[in-house]
């Protein structure tokens, strides 16, 4: 099986988040948006990172 | 001389509350169920959707992994971070030992997205800790619900 970088990164963020939602947080609707953040944080912080690399190469 | 006493636990950290008291389960029960198969302390604790989320993320992520031609670690190779990768592959519990049994993950790593794979299949076993652990605290009434 191949899968891309960028859907590596997005089935490791959505597999962690969900659990680090419901294990971090008491409440269902907690939990939601803990994993929704942390799932935001994960990619967004990938792709941030990737541009910093992109930018002190060139 | 004072001597300092202890204060009682705060209401949500006693014993005896919530979940605990609720399914009856101790919680060591809750950490080596949990451990050994994904969500299962959590279902042990009637925690239905919990643990099927749970069971599915963890045991997709190592199924991930190993389709990715992750490596699985094995003990006693002698380098401290094959020691470390190790550690966190027997979080996986019995998802390890059947991978090792299968001969999973033996093939050498040739490919970023193996490389990739490894990684999927180590952060697999430490979620699964993370989550037996939260189980545990289910079951001793450290966490409320």
């Amino acid at each position: 099986m191949t899968i891309s970088h960028f859907s590596a990164v997005l089935l490791f963020s959505l597999f962690t988040s969900i659990v680090f939602g419901i294990t971090q947080r008491a409440e269902p609707k907690k939990m939601v948006r803990f994993g929704a953040l942390c799932f935001a944080l994960f990619v967004g912080g990938t792709i941030a990172a990737s541009w910093a690399m992109w930018l002190i190469k060139h | 001389m004072t001597t300092k006493v202890q204060e009682p636990a705060a209401a949500g950290g006693k014993t005896g509350s919530g979940v605990a008291a609720a399914s009856g389960v101790s919680p060591a029960l809750a950490l080596l169920a949990g451990w050994l198969v994904p969500g299962a302390g959590h279902l042990l604790l009637g925690k239905w959707v919990r643990a099927g989320l749970l069971m599915v993320s963890i045991v997709g992520m190592f199924a991930i992994g190993i389709a990715l031609a992750g490596k699985v670690y094995t003990p006693n190779t002698g380098e401290p971070l094959d020691m470390l990768g190790f550690v966190g592959d027997l979080g996986s519990g019995l998802l390890y030992g059947l991978a090792r049994l299968l001969g999973w993950g033996q093939a050498p790593v040739l490919t970023a997205v193996a490389d990739y794979g490894t990684k999927f299949i180590v952060v697999a076993g430490l979620l699964n800790i993370v989550a037996a652990v939260d189980a545990h605290s289910l079951a001793s009434g450290r966490k409320p619900s």
